[in-house]
């Protein structure tokens, strides 16, 4: 293995080369900001690949571990690592923030610089937040995201954006703060450490697991979104640029789950096991209401958002049925909608830009003048109803065999899903696509060029090897999950 | 009684300080009128003199002096040096905002002077009368430069409300001392400490001189409820002055807080940590309430001022637990470190409006600061660092800030407490946000260039970005208070 910090290149190349693309300026310099831009990206995405060839999947310690002092005054480290949870995540992330920078190439004409550097600067937060092994790095990690999302919504947002971004704001904020309280509480129960890997160890008594579980879910819950602290997204992903929504909902909405995984089911077990009903219940009113909500949406950002919270359940439901296929179904779950909700607020965001109208409404009839993208866009709505040979298949199919071993109607109500989203997503699709051409301006339409097509065409191919050959992504998985599933089993108080 | 020459030498960069002012004054009267830069610079090298002689006398060594009445200690001469860099800044922020003013005269060069004395009497206090002595230097010093513009109705009426309330919270003050000194027989802080561990002294007497001791204090850190006269003054005065009064004299009242209640009155710990509590409590929710209401951004700075002080005040409270003084140097550092890093963030944050503002235009409103990042992205990013770290966001210095703060308090026992600051700092983010806000996502209304000098424009971008790099490595400024309070811890 090489000696090179990977993980560190991981997070600060993009932020450092954020920071360079803000040096170029005003809008006059737009070309330039851009190929900066698109150079960082990409060469962020190129050094997160020793991560994935390197990663040693036999085992489910922590790899690439880097390990410094940084405020010693409360035994805080720069400590990172990953193992099979996070590792995907990082190359996730780094992989969508290229395909961001392409989307906003041409929409964006105002304050270019600033725009590629938000995006850019959030992506290393967030290769942080996955890399983060100590409590409070990932806390600054993941307060910090907050500031790049919060302008991007606000500058380069819809009619209503400072709402949105107000809304998400504080809505993250409220539930972050909690955490810390939660984190400076375990610092001084584990004898002065911020060490996640110390925290598993810990024994807490049961009634602190249980309001510790609370301050995580409060903070873990909002960002999930679960069921009902959900509001803020439909607002924001509205509200948001088409680069905003695609991270949101790829990356941003699995730093929830993610917390779940290393937060809640490790350090407070048994409160987990404890309060697992309500999770579930959560989860599947989540996987059910939200289907339906999703169902009657006339505006097509909302209904996809709301879509993200309906799958998103059925993430935080694999979680807390604690069993392999459950917590692997969930994780993929994660990374295929990662793929397929990102694709879709693109689609979206091709029509968008074309008829500055997100109203189904006012669309029908974009088959006969747009049909290289119909096609992509079918496939993204079949993977979103989890077709087989889909990745969206692969994560839900898991999850219900996991909840079927776990309780036949759990598995059942969550199964409604692939009704439901079927339903709202190919009506959807119908409206939007096929009918007659209603709008005039719908007739003029052009189709997707070579930018958009590469950008979706790349997605479909990572979507349809999921849901073809998942082994690659289960692999690199197993061994922290069933370690993980392990240490929850045993009692800690 | 035997005349003692008194060792001159702890003391010996307030005497300068002295000398120095008397140069000014002399200078001042007969420069004339266009010779206002002499006084400015030699007012400058005054500051910087201090700062040599106060570093170059640094030692370990706790000296007392003047028959004990003043101490040079680490825990001063650390907050003295933290308190020339601060009143230095604060005249290059204001030189030109007075100037187009036609406020920078040379008495608010002096009375900047006298206050900066009377901070330094305050921090070295080890006396009841030196508390006050200084405190009244400062507080004299300034009213009259609240009142400097004085054809402002504003700034008279703020001048006159500062003065009437905060002489009558001087009375407070000094009823407390000599309810204390009426249970002790002492005057002297240490000794008082040493006399109420020993059980001497009646208790009810001390606990109500305490309730006025503390209410004396509370106006000078600005927490609910004696807050009343902080919108007013800030808004009122001019804003270079608002500039000074909302950063340095925090460094001071901390520390005579710490010297009365930590040195003198630990023994009754118990007690203040319950009045504290509910100051804090109270400065934290009115503070972050109130901001929100307001369209001012100078009251609403002074709102948030409220706040952080409430904040301080954890750190302070949270020291002694149960009469068990393990985390006391977890939490005082904390404490001292959150006054520090306010201060710095003060400083930036008035120093923008004073940036902003030009002849016959106060940029004093939110709404001033529309569209900032179309006029200049580069300050905008600064204002954005500032307001980001207030909110106590990281990676800027406010969160790690409000971090040491938290821990004490979850160290002492007060998870509760500790909850409660959180919820009510979400409050405070809101209007923080919203500045951020009226900056990015408006269109600006005003256009003019930004006209500030260049020593002014570099200086707060260090400013900010010593906000947003103490944020990345906090260490050493933490290990800094860290060094202060231990050598206060081990002076008593």
């Amino acid at each position: 293995m090489t000696g090179l910090p990977l993980l560190s290149i991981a997070i600060w190349l993009p932020i450092v080369g954020g920071l360079l693309v803000l040096a170029t300026g005003p809008d006059r310099n737009a070309g330039q900001a851009r190929l900066i831009a698109l150079i960082v990206a990409v060469a962020g995405f190129l050094v997160t690949l020793p991560l994935y060839i390197g990663f040693d999947v036999t085992t489910s310690d922590m790899q690439f571990t880097e390990l410094l002092p940084w405020v010693p005054r409360f035994n805080i480290h720069y400590q990172l690592g990953v193992d099979g949870i996070s590792v995907l995540f990082i190359l996730l992330n780094s992989f969508i923030t290229p395909l961001v920078v392409l989307a906003g190439w041409k929409v964006i004409g105002e304050k270019v610089a600033q725009y590629m550097a938000a995006f850019l600067v959030m992506s290393g937060l967030m290769n942080g937040i996955f890399a983060a092994l100590d409590a409070v790095l990932f806390y600054v990690f993941f307060e910090a995201s907050l500031i790049p999302m919060y302008l991007i919504i606000g500058v380069w947002g819809g009619p209503n954006r400072v709402y949105a971004a107000f809304k998400f704001f504080l809505y993250t904020v409220l539930g972050s703060l909690l955490m810390l309280v939660a984190l400076i509480y375990l610092f001084f129960q584990s004898g002065f450490s911020f060490n996640l890997l110390d925290w598993h160890e810990v024994r807490i008594p049961l009634t602190a697991q249980i309001y510790l579980f609370l301050a995580f879910l409060v903070a873990f819950a909002v960002k999930v979104p679960m069921w009902p602290v959900h509001t803020w997204l439909p607002d924001a992903h509205v509200e948001a640029p088409t680069g905003g929504s695609v991270v949101l909902a790829a990356i941003m909405l699995k730093l929830g789950a993610y917390g779940f995984l290393r937060f809640s089911l490790p350090i407070v077990p048994d409160a987990s096991r404890e309060l697992a009903w309500l999770i579930i219940a959560l989860s599947l009113t989540a996987v059910v209401y939200i289907g339906f909500v999703a169902l009657v949406q006339a505006d097509m950002k909302k209904l996809i958002a709301y879509s993200s919270v309906a799958h998103m359940g059925f993430v935080t439901l694999g979680f807390f049925i604690f069993n392999s296929l459950g917590v692997e179904g969930a994780l993929v779950q994660m990374i295929s909608h990662g793929f397929i909700s990102g694709a879709m607020f693109l689609c979206v965001g091709v029509l968008y830009d074309r008829l500055h109208s997100r109203q189904i409404a006012d669309y029908g009839g974009v088959v006969n003048t747009m049909p290289k993208f119909a096609a992509l866009f079918m496939f993204f709505a079949m993977a979103n109803t989890g077709l087989p040979a889909t990745s969206g298949f692969v994560g839900e199919f898991m999850v219900i065999l996991g909840a079927m071993q776990f309780d036949f109607w759990v598995a059942f109500i969550a199964a409604t899903t692939l009704i439901t989203s079927a339903a709202y997503t190919l009506w959807l699709y119908k409206r939007v696509v096929f009918g007659a051409v209603a709008n005039p301006r719908v007739a003029e339409l052009a189709d997707i060029d070579m930018r958009e097509f590469a950008i979706l065409g790349l997605l479909a191919l990572c979507v349809l090897w999921m849901g073809l050959y998942p082994f690659p992504f289960t692999e690199v998985m197993h061994a922290s999950v069933e370690n993980l599933l392990k240490h929850v089993a045993v009692p800690k108080f | 009684m035997n005349f003692v020459m008194p060792d001159l030498y702890p003391a010996s960069a307030e005497i300068f300080l002295l000398l120095m002012t008397c140069v000014v004054l002399l200078v001042g009267l007969f420069a004339g009128k266009g010779r206002h830069w002499l006084v400015y610079l030699l007012t400058q090298l005054t500051l910087t003199g201090c700062f040599a002689i106060t570093f170059v006398t640094l030692d370990g060594q706790a000296v007392t002096t003047f028959s004990n009445m003043f101490v040079d200690d680490l825990f001063a001469d650390f907050l003295k040096l933290v308190l020339y860099p601060t009143v230095a800044v604060m005249l290059v922020y204001s030189r030109e905002y007075l100037a187009a003013r036609n406020l920078d005269k040379s008495e608010f060069y002096l009375l900047v002077l006298f206050a900066t004395l009377g901070m330094m009497v305050m921090i070295s206090a080890s006396h009841f009368l030196t508390i006050y002595l200084g405190l009244e230097l400062l507080a004299l010093s300034l009213y009259a430069l609240v009142a400097l513009d004085r054809d402002s109705a504003r700034a008279t009426e703020a001048a006159m409300k500062y003065f009437v309330l905060g002489a009558m919270a001087s009375g407070l003050l000094l009823y407390g001392f000599s309810m204390v000194y009426g249970a002790t027989g002492s005057l002297d802080i240490v000794e008082v400490g040493q006399r109420i561990a020993t059980g001497s002294g009646n208790k009810t007497v001390l606990v109500f001189g305490l309730v006025f001791v503390i209410a004396g204090l509370a106006f000078k850190l600005g927490v609910v409820p004696f807050h009343m006269w902080i919108p007013d003054v800030y808004h009122g005065a001019p804003t270079a002055v608002t500039l000074f009064i909302g950063s340095a004299p925090k460094l001071a009242a901390f520390a005579i807080a710490m010297r009365v209640l930590v040195t003198g009155l630990a023994e009754l710990a118990e007690h203040w940590q319950v009045m504290l509590t509910i100051l804090a409590a109270l400065s934290i929710a009115l503070g972050n309430l109130a901001a929100i209401a307001q369209t001012n951004l100078k009251r609403m700075l002074a709102y948030s001022t409220i706040s952080h002080m409430g904040f301080m005040l954890l750190g302070i409270l949270s020291g002694i637990v149960g009469g068990d003084p393990r985390f006391a140097l977890n939490a005082y550092s904390s404490a001292m470190f959150y006054a520090i890093t306010y201060v710095l963030m003060s400083l930036g944050a008035f120093g923008m409006i004073l940036l902003l503002s030009r002849a016959s235009f106060e940029a004093e409103n939110i709404e001033d600061f529309k569209g900032l990042n179309k006029r200049s992205p580069w300050f905008a990013a600064m204002m954005l660092i500032l307001m980001f770290s207030m909110a106590g966001m990281p990676f800027f210095v406010g969160f790690f800030a409000k971090f040491a703060v938290l821990q004490a308090v979850v160290a002492a026992k007060m998870v509760w407490l500790a909850v409660y600051a959180v919820l009510f700092s979400v409050i405070g983010a809101f209007y923080y946000l919203r500045v951020v806000k009226v900056m990015y996502f408006d269109a600006p209304t005003d256009t003019a260039p930004i006209e500030a000098p260049r020593d002014m424009r570099f200086l707060i971008s260090v400013n900010c970005l010593a906000v947003a790099l103490l944020g990345l490595l906090p260490q050493g400024a933490l290990e800094y208070s860290i060094y202060a309070t231990y050598a206060f811890l081990a002076g008593h």
